[in-house]
């Protein structure tokens, strides 16, 4: 597969501070990748070269075959960006923004539709500074997307924004997706990289650390699971034999185990002995677990 | 033309935008047009209305008309640092609109505030002080224009160093300030200490005032060659400079 997206080891310093030190990385056609890492970990100034709005000091970038600083025109015209707390002019109208850029390139699509889709229709004729966050930022995902670009841009999107909010902006995404479209995305929130990225790479100290799906990196560093049961009948630990040590406190019961079969293990254990069980939980790693035991940190320090 | 793609349609909706501002309109186009009433019926408007025995200590339509070209840079200062701290100029440089047409497109919005407000003012003194306004309208606003043009690439140079929205008005006013000061229209140039004078000759305003002042008294743009010239380098200088010290964001 050709990828859409191509960057090899890539460097970018300002001043004294290097911002990105060694960045190379792959991003497919149709897939959701995501830069995931704390702030300050170059996921910006990694993704603003990439657009062609920064001039890298290192290393090699190909987008949709083209070099984003040589042929930054053409590209312009193909890809999608989202800059990070981004503002429009207070007083600008919704429609009014959308009219300006639906003007700037030569093919764009059905602008009410967009908004539509968006949730934006009511918000046609609204000064953008009257905008709830969450409507900020379909908007700019709107912008993004007037001239049917084939790469979009999302450069920390949902920050700041409420559950619910962010939960819509999710939808969209995935909807972005599925209409053909590759996303590039950062995010430092690693619930929204694990639901919506198709892979991921993590980020820290200006060096990817490390690149797969959200299940691969999960299933390669924290593949521990973990089952937690409460039951008022006697000799529980007995009858749980073989499935490892059985920890135990009062009522409750925790087993630890590894692989995808372990929980089923675990259930059917509890069914054939015929265990009567009050309550039962799993907990199963996350990337954010993942980033944890890679960067020793987590990400919000 | 892909240059100028987009050109029009920013230059009207920054007009829009700036008309819906509360203070923008009022600041650019009322404020110069009360100091012209007020001081010009306190004073007198010009030197070819002098009342015997009144000392007419400047030219009230020149100060008005200068007052109108430093709002505009004010207000174009104001504007970058606001758009560069919301990262609406990085915005709508990753489209492609042409920086070119970006600032080309403010620029031409505070052009048609001056001429706007300038066209006010002479039509107000038409009105309130008759047979004064005797001045020549189209080279008086072509004189503003270039005297505007001038400040205002001075105004890019300073959007440049304002560090943030903040400092925006304090700094404009700290350097557009002293500059009508030393421009030779409250107290004449040739009194000044010599280091002074060649010092005040760095500034636009200063040969502003002289264009206008000699538009005004009817020794007109030929006499003035060397202010026009000044203006005209003032403006490739600033200019030049801008283009090397300008921040996106």
């Amino acid at each position: 597969m050709i990828p859409v997206i191509s960057v090899s080891r890539l460097g970018k310093r300002y001043g004294r501070t290097t911002a990105v030190r060694d960045v190379s990385l792959e991003v497919f056609e149709g897939e959701i990748f995501g830069l995931i890492g704390p702030n300050g970990a170059g996921k910006t100034t990694t993704m603003e070269c990439v657009e062609g709005n920064r001039v890298p000091d290192a290393g090699t970038i190909s987008v949709l075959g083209l070099d984003p600083q040589r042929d930054a025109n053409t590209l312009r015209q193909r890809i999608g960006v989202q800059h990070q707390e981004a503002q429009l002019q207070k007083r600008i109208k919704v429609w009014e923004a959308v009219d300006l850029w639906a003007s700037l390139y030569p093919r764009v699509v059905d602008t009410d539709a967009l908004l539509d889709r968006l949730g934006l229709a009511a918000k046609r004729d609204s000064w953008f500074m009257t905008l709830s966050g969450g409507q900020k930022q379909r908007l700019f995902i709107a912008l993004a997307l007037i001239h049917e670009p084939e790469v979009v841009f999302l450069d920390e999107l949902t920050t700041g924004l409420d559950p619910q909010a962010r939960r819509a902006i999710w939808a969209l995404v995935t909807g972005i997706r599925d209409r053909g479209t590759t996303v590039f995305l950062t995010t430092h929130l690693m619930e929204e990289a694990e639901r919506l990225c198709d892979r991921v790479a993590i980020i820290e100290h200006g060096c990817i650390i490390e690149l797969g799906t959200p299940a691969e990196l999960v299933q390669k560093h924290c593949p521990e699971r973990t089952a937690v049961f409460t039951s008022d009948d006697a000799d529980v630990i007995e009858r749980m034999q073989g499935l490892g040590a059985v920890e135990c406190n009062g009522v409750t019961y925790t087993l630890h185990g590894t692989g995808d079969d372990f929980v089923t293990g675990v259930i059917n254990v509890i069914a054939r002995e015929g265990i009567r069980v009050r309550g039962f939980r799993t907990e199963i790693p996350t990337l954010e677990d993942v980033f944890l035991k890679l960067t020793g940190h987590g990400i919000r320090d | 033309m892909p240059l100028l793609r987009g050109f029009w349609k920013l230059t009207w909706l920054e007009t829009k935008i700036f008309m819906r501002e509360p203070m923008g309109f009022v600041g650019a186009l009322l404020v110069p047009l009360l100091v012209f009433v007020v001081l010009g019926r306190a004073f007198g408007v010009g030197k070819p209305m002098a009342t015997p025995g009144v000392d007419i200590p400047f030219n009230v339509a020149i100060l008005a008309a200068i007052l109108i070209a430093i709002s505009a840079v004010q207000s174009l200062v104001a504007i970058i640092s606001i758009y560069r701290e919301g990262g609406i100029l990085k915005r709508l440089r990753s489209t492609p609109l042409s920086p070119v047409t970006i600032m080309g497109a403010q620029v031409t919005v505070k052009l048609v505030f001056t001429v706007a407000s300038l066209a006010l003012l002479m039509l107000a003194g038409r009105r309130l002080f008759p047979g004064v306004m005797r001045v020549n309208v189209f080279s008086f606003t072509a004189a503003v224009v270039l005297g505007t043009f001038s400040i205002l690439s001075l105004g890019f140079v300073l959007a440049s160093l304002v560090p943030t929205a903040r400092f925006a008005q304090p700094i404009s006013a700290a350097v557009l300030y002293p500059m009508l000061a030393l421009s030779g229209l409250f107290y004449p140039l040739d009194r000044f200490p010599r280091a002074l004078r060649e010092f005040a000759y760095l500034f636009p305003t200063t040969h502003a005032v002289a264009l206008l002042q000699g538009v005004w008294d009817g020794s007109g743009w030929s006499a003035h060659w060397v202010n026009v010239t000044a203006l005209l380098v003032l403006f490739a200088a600033y200019t030049a400079l801008s283009t090397r010290v300008f921040r996106w964001e």
